[in-house]
């Protein structure tokens, strides 16, 4: 059950616009156990993005290192990081980012289209993921033809289907109202303590971060504190 | 691994389908271009072809073994030249070809002119052809009803005629002609038979809108000169075409006392000749009206380029997430490629169909009845190559934009 996921080793990463340079993070260590819920706090121009970035495989550190699931993904290729995404990392966004005009139990799939999985497999696997999230019966409905919240379920689906080491969520509830937010908070955290799934969640709503176990909050390109429930 | 990559390619394919249906006028205004680009190809392509077909029929029907004696030399003027109106051949150089030369059959002196044919109470204006009593056997073209003229009337340039399918109907509608009396230029001429109908060629008018009269008459009573035009020879058979080609040379250098090495005041053209350079020119004809259609193929392919970008543009977010999921580069190159090849073998699919639908419909309006368009296999697959190539060439640099995106910035583009 226990052991390290993620393990960061003194992490930087600087942008250069022309004269100037940015120093996003200045030196970031942490580490994340499996089966964690930890939620990343932190004012616009904390760095709190560009670590989610690097730790979603979206982006590479400019130094240190960056350990997922055993292995040091901070030097890999854009090829290998797109087959890390594929396999270790599920993504949840704010704005849900389905694909429009198209059938829920499609939207899940996705992942699978990038991976090389056999077609029968691909439909049975997705609908299992969407009864995970009780959205059987809406497969075959169209995005339009969903609330903000079954949407995000969607995504949600579409973020467990290859079984992933760990989802990440950035802002996940920023476009739903209060009642819609606990059913997905709720959600997370049925996957969190019955599933084992590692969760971390970008947040700047304090409450939405009660929901998780461990708060970071980040100032500057560093991680100032932390809190544990 | 073929197995793997088929089903891969399938993959793509019904990738690609599913996202050009969710935007189905897009894909549809999309394609328009290249669907009138193939549609205008394959309808002018049929009327090249439809052209040649009906050039190549007309001299099929005349036979290969026939030749052409015309006055002035060969520098004077090109092959479709008009035979000029140089005054140096004779009817009894005609005469001497039919007789002195053992390759040639027969012979029809030609003098033709243009007037106007009048009965009862309806005229026209139609071609006058001077001819000898041996057209028919010459130029293979035999009377329907009634006869034609004979030796001794074309001795006595008697005021007879003979006329042509389509002027019969100008004239006399269903009325039966033979016996009656026509006027050609104010003379009356007394008609003998209508000739067979000619039907369709390869250009505009008909060939049935004629009259037929003795060579003589036409001469003397009608132009008032004493030369003649032309002589249509037939040779005895198509192998000793060139040989009677060389017969009349020799003899009308003789008749013309042209001193050996001096230019001929006279020009012998056999019908390979002619049909090839007719070829030629209906060839010419095809590729120009092609390649012309073909702009309109390539400005089809520029509307592709142009509206992917627009699509790669509006699907940036959506470009994000599938790379976020676990898409390559290549991954969505290849999707956006294939988007692009879809299109373009649809819209060649349905250019095709328009065009043929094109090139029926111009054979029925009446300004282009005589034309006819025949479509052929070779031009459909040319069309639906030149489709798929369109479709990649100009779908690729889209596809490599969409490609080339950074997923963050993509995933946070509004």
């Amino acid at each position: 059950m226990s052991g390290n996921i993620i393990e960061l080793r003194n992490l930087t990463k600087t942008y250069y616009i022309g004269e100037t340079h940015v120093n996003a993070l200045q030196g970031v260590s942490y580490t994340i156990e499996k089966g964690d819920f930890l939620a990343v706090m932190g004012s616009s121009g904390s760095g709190k993005s560009t670590l989610m970035n690097i730790i979603g495989c979206l982006d590479k550190p400019t130094s240190g290192e960056y350990i997922l699931d055993g292995e040091e993904v901070s030097k890999f290729d854009k090829n290998k990081l797109a087959r890390i995404r594929n396999q270790k990392i599920g993504f949840v966004f704010q704005s849900f980012n389905l694909l429009a005009r198209t059938t829920a139990l499609e939207n899940t799939e996705l992942p699978l289209l990038y991976s090389s999985t056999n077609g029968k497999d691909m439909t049975e696997r997705a609908m299992a993921s969407l009864a995970a999230v009780g959205l059987k019966d809406r497969a075959h409905h169209k995005t339009n033809q969903l609330s903000g919240g079954e949407q995000q379920r969607v995504a949600i689906a579409r973020a467990l289907l290859n079984n992933p080491a760990l989802i990440l969520a950035d802002e996940p509830t920023g476009n739903l109202d209060s009642k819609t937010s606990s059913d997905i908070m709720n959600i997370f955290k049925t996957l969190n303590e019955e599933k084992g799934m590692t969760m971390i969640m970008v947040t700047h709503e304090p409450d939405i971060a009660a929901w998780a176990r461990k708060r970071i909050y980040l100032l500057d390109g560093l991680i100032v504190r932390e809190e544990r429930t | 691994m073929i197995k793997r990559a088929l089903m891969h390619g399938v993959r793509t394919c019904r990738v690609a389908f599913r996202a050009l249906a969710r935007n189905k006028m897009r894909s549809f205004l999309t394609a328009l271009g290249i669907i009138i680009g193939v549609g205008a190809v394959i309808a002018m392509v049929s009327i090249g072809e439809g052209a040649k077909r009906g050039i190549e029929n007309r001299f099929a029907a005349m036979g290969t073994n026939l030749l052409f004696v015309s006055p002035g030399s060969q520098a004077a003027r090109g092959v479709h030249g008009g035979w000029g109106s140089m005054q140096t051949l004779k009817e009894e150089d005609a005469a001497a070809i039919g007789q002195e030369c053992p390759a040639v059959m027969y012979i029809s002196p030609s003098v033709s002119a243009r007037a106007q044919t009048v009965y009862g109470n309806k005229n026209w204006n139609t071609s006058i052809s001077g001819t000898g009593d041996r057209y028919p056997e010459v130029r293979n073209w035999d009377v329907e009803f009634g006869s034609y003229f004979d030796e001794n009337q074309v001795r006595s340039a008697a005021k007879v005629c003979v006329l042509g399918a389509d002027l019969k109907t100008n004239l006399f509608e269903d009325d039966d002609p033979v016996g009656k009396v026509i006027r050609i230029k104010k003379i009356p001429f007394k008609v003998l038979g209508v000739l067979k109908k000619r039907g369709e060629s390869g250009g505009f008018g008909s060939r049935d809108d004629m009259i037929a009269i003795p060579y003589t008459t036409a001469m003397r009573r009608l132009q008032g000169i004493d030369y003649i035009q032309s002589v249509d020879v037939r040779a005895v058979s198509a192998d000793q075409m060139l040989q009677a080609q060389a017969q009349i040379e020799e003899l009308l250098r003789v008749r013309h006392r042209i001193a050996p090495g001096a230019e001929d005041d006279f020009t012998v053209r056999n019908m390979s000749e002619i049909a090839e350079a007719a070829a030629e020119t209906t060839k010419m004809m095809t590729v120009l009206l092609g390649s012309i259609a073909s702009i309109s193929l390539l400005v089809g392919g520029i509307g592709i380029m142009n509206i992917m970008l627009v699509s790669v543009t509006e699907r940036i977010r959506e470009i994000g997430l599938r790379m976020a999921v676990g898409a390559r580069e290549k991954d969505i190159l290849l999707q956006f490629l294939t988007e692009a090849v879809v299109l373009s073998l649809m819209g060649g699919l349905i250019g095709i169909g328009f065009g043929i639908g094109a090139s029926k419909l111009i054979k029925k309006i009446k300004m282009f009845a005589s034309f006819n368009t025949v479509v052929s296999l070779e031009s459909v697959l040319m069309a639906f190559f030149f489709a798929a190539t369109i479709g990649i060439f100009f779908g690729f640099y889209p596809a490599r934009k969409a490609s080339r995106l950074d997923p963050i910035e993509a995933l946070r583009y509004e």
